[in-house]
């Protein structure tokens, strides 16, 4: 036992718990049962307060390692606590990348499956646990192999459940099989959103990855201007040197916390603009390694701390394709307020999963992150909640530090399925977190 | 469980009737706080406290009488408070406290030693048992009401000077022994307030009323301010009037 203050990617508030490393499936199984609050942990990269139970106990995922053989059809047994960096640096040298990645390497694969992470694919190939064929979980009631077709049930109430059914152990999954290292990607710059949104709508279906940057501070004419990338995995024929090299490590840090206003509205603001005049305005082909185009920010270790003591929150929603104009008024309304936001991410997701808690929808989804500092922040994120709530869309819990818990029920209306599964693998409700107590989510 | 902007969703108030914890319950009711206990000596201003809190989004209140003269009663009334609260504690508010007036107390022992137990005895032993029951809870947070009147004792008022900076000093001390332990402690040294403790004083030169103490102290716990400042100019007021020879303060401080 080692009480440690833990928080989120977001550095956002903290809390102490008893940390455990169980090193085997027994090892969980003791610990569900004997402690009263508990909830497991990867990497930490859940922005707000999904991995953390204060007084209570959390289970360090990382020594539940183990990366299988993979299989000529490209399955995979991992242990959970491997990372989705572990894994390309074994996979991609074998000819193999991961179905789905979301923007950084540093996630463990159970804490994959408890976000069912999405990545620039979605509009194509689904959330992550579409790929999963069984996983093995531990629940207070005891330990179960699962899969789409054995307890679907509780699989899929697994999938996105923020890991409040149980501990994942392990994970079979299919990889996808790639010729080369490299993504070929076209880049596109738009100076306004309406541009950059019907190119999406029209043009994602034929790129497998696709993702827009968005500018949120440009009010005007120019409001969300954006940069769209989207890209195809690189065929053998297609690069001069096809090469299998699994991901560098970082090679930059911050080594300690910024100060607060070091990302204020005059440095963000500069910063976009300078992001926007270095695209290309339009290029075709460009070849591109798998981590620049996947995980830029994984080049620089920490970089959360740039964002200073006071931290950060990252605001994700998604919306279905016919209240495509939500994203036009959320993002008229940070502009409009002048609450500084960093380069938001937009996307189109394609077919939800039947996880009652899992996030993607059919439709659009953009992600913005924002210093906490203005004063106008807290309102304006309730604001948006309206929004997204009045055009059938959610918030997205691996993301979340400050949703209102009266708007969860509205935005996951299965919620109820998802407790009802809860309460049978876990009727004394032992599984909790911060997170699950902040929104309501233990079914008590 | 308070959310990144430091908004909580319980709250336990030491002092409820206060005028200023009134003004930041209201708002914290507004934004997440669902449960609110209060605890004061008074049982009508604390139910009066307690339905304005409803009005104001809580849907869960309770009230905790105690007497601040008595300090044995500390730990007892923590604990029916936080009993009542039923959940994890987000926030405890400590805002007992009296004014007085110097000029009755300063040659009455029994008095004078009345102020330093409700103004300073009884916070040190409530904070005490708070203290314990937030490390073991492993989060939470504590907003202690000082005064810029700890920063330096006016000779017009010093018993309550000296009181509030003996509670400062100790609230400081708290604050660095938390560290690490998921627990913050944030003082609030607030300027004149326009309130039912000043109510028939001239203003004093820097006042505010309740609610802009009560938006700055928002704003301190989304920031994590250790020491929130009311008005936050003050912060700087006080770095000179601090070091002032003490003839030229007892003439600034008499005005």
């Amino acid at each position: 036992m080692n009480r440690t203050s833990l928080y989120g990617w977001g550095r956002t508030s903290p809390s102490v718990a008893n940390v455990v490393t169980p090193t085997t499936e027994d090892d969980v199984a003791a610990h569900l049962t004997a402690s009263r609050e508990v909830i497991a942990r990867g990497l930490g990269r859940s922005y707000g307060d999904a991995a953390q139970m204060s007084g209570g106990v959390v289970l360090d995922n990382r020594e539940l390692g183990g990366i299988g053989p993979i299989g000529e059809d490209g399955t995979v047994t991992v242990g959970a606590g491997v990372s989705i960096d572990e894994l390309l640096a074994t996979s991609i040298p074998q000819g193999w990348f991961v179905p789905v990645t979301p923007g950084t390497r540093q996630v463990s694969i159970g804490g994959a499956v408890a976000a069912d992470v999405h990545g620039k694919n979605h509009h194509v190939d689904g959330s992550f646990c579409t790929h999963v064929t069984e996983m093995r979980l531990v629940t207070p009631s005891g330990a179960f192999t699962v899969s789409p077709t054995n307890d679907a049930e509780l699989f899929w109430a697994t999938a996105g459940g923020m890991g409040l059914t149980g501990v994942v152990t392990s994970v079979t999954m299919k990889m996808l099989r790639i010729e080369t290292d490299q993504v070929l990607v076209d880049t596109e710059r738009f100076n306004a959103l309406d541009g950059v949104m019907s190119a999406m709508a029209s043009g994602d279906a034929n790129y497998r990855y696709s993702v827009a940057w968005v500018d949120c501070m440009t009010r005007g004419a120019h409001m969300g201007r954006s940069i769209l990338t989207r890209g195809e995995h690189a065929q053998r024929d297609d690069v001069e040197k096809p090469a299998l090299h699994g991901p560098k490590a970082a090679r930059l840090a911050v080594p300690f916390n910024a100060p607060s206003g070091l990302l204020n509205p005059l440095s963000i603001r500069a910063f976009n603009e300078l992001w926007f005049r270095s695209a290309p305005r339009h290029q075709v082909g460009e070849a591109q390694s798998l981590s620049t185009f996947f995980h830029p920010l994984d080049g620089v270790h920490d970089w959360n701390r740039l964002y200073g003591r006071r931290g950060f929150v990252q605001y994700q929603f998604c919306v279905p394709d016919e209240a495509g104009d939500t994203i036009v008024a959320a993002i008229s309304r940070l502009s409009s307020s002048r609450v500084p936001s960093f380069l938001a991410v937009l996307k189109r997701f394609g077919a939800a999963t039947p996880g009652p808690l899992s996030f993607p929808m059919p439709g659009w989804t953009l992600a913005l992150d924002l210093p906490v500092g203005p004063k106008a922040l807290p309102g304006v994120l309730d604001d948006l909640d309206e929004l997204v709530l009045h055009a059938g869309g959610r918030i997205y819990f691996a993301k979340d530090a400050r949703l209102d818990p009266t708007k969860v029920r509205a935005m996951y209306p299965r919620l109820g399925d998802f407790l009802a599964v809860k309460a049978r693998v876990d009727p004394e409700h032992h599984m909790v977190s911060d997170l699950a107590l902040r929104l309501q989510l233990t079914g008590k | 469980m308070e959310n990144a902007f430091g908004q909580p969703q319980s709250v336990v108030v030491l002092g409820g009737s206060s005028d200023i914890a009134r003004a930041i319950v209201k708002k914290l009711c507004a934004a997440r706080a669902h449960t609110v206990v209060l605890c004061g000596r008074n049982q009508e201003s604390l139910n009066a406290a307690a339905s304005e809190a409803r009005k104001f989004g809580a849907t869960k209140t309770d009230t905790v009488l105690f007497d601040a003269e008595d300090p044995s009663n500390a730990t007892a009334t923590i604990a029916d408070a936080f009993e009542k609260v039923g959940e994890k504690v987000d926030l405890v508010i400590v805002a007992v406290g009296l004014l007085g007036d110097q000029a009755t107390y300063e040659d009455d022992a029994v008095l004078a030693t009345r102020m330093a137990m409700v103004n300073f005895t009884w916070p040190v032993a409530a904070l005490a048992e708070v203290r314990r029951r937030l490390v073991a809870q492993g989060s939470g947070r504590i907003l202690v009401m000082s005064s810029v009147a700890a920063v330096r004792v006016r000779r017009n008022a010093y018993l309550y000077c000296a009181t509030k900076a003996g509670l400062d000093r100790l609230s400081q001390g708290l604050a660095d022994s938390l560290e690490g332990t998921g627990v913050s402690l944030q003082i609030l040294r607030s300027g004149p307030v326009r309130s039912k403790m000043t109510a028939g004083l001239p203003d004093a030169p820097f006042s505010t009323g309740v609610n802009e103490v009560a938006d700055n102290v928002m704003r301190g716990f989304a920031n994590g301010d250790r020491v929130i400042w009311n008005p936050p100019l003050l912060r700087y007021v006080f770095a000179i009037l601090r070091h002032l020879p003490a003839p030229i303060w007892r003439k600034v401080s008499d005005r």
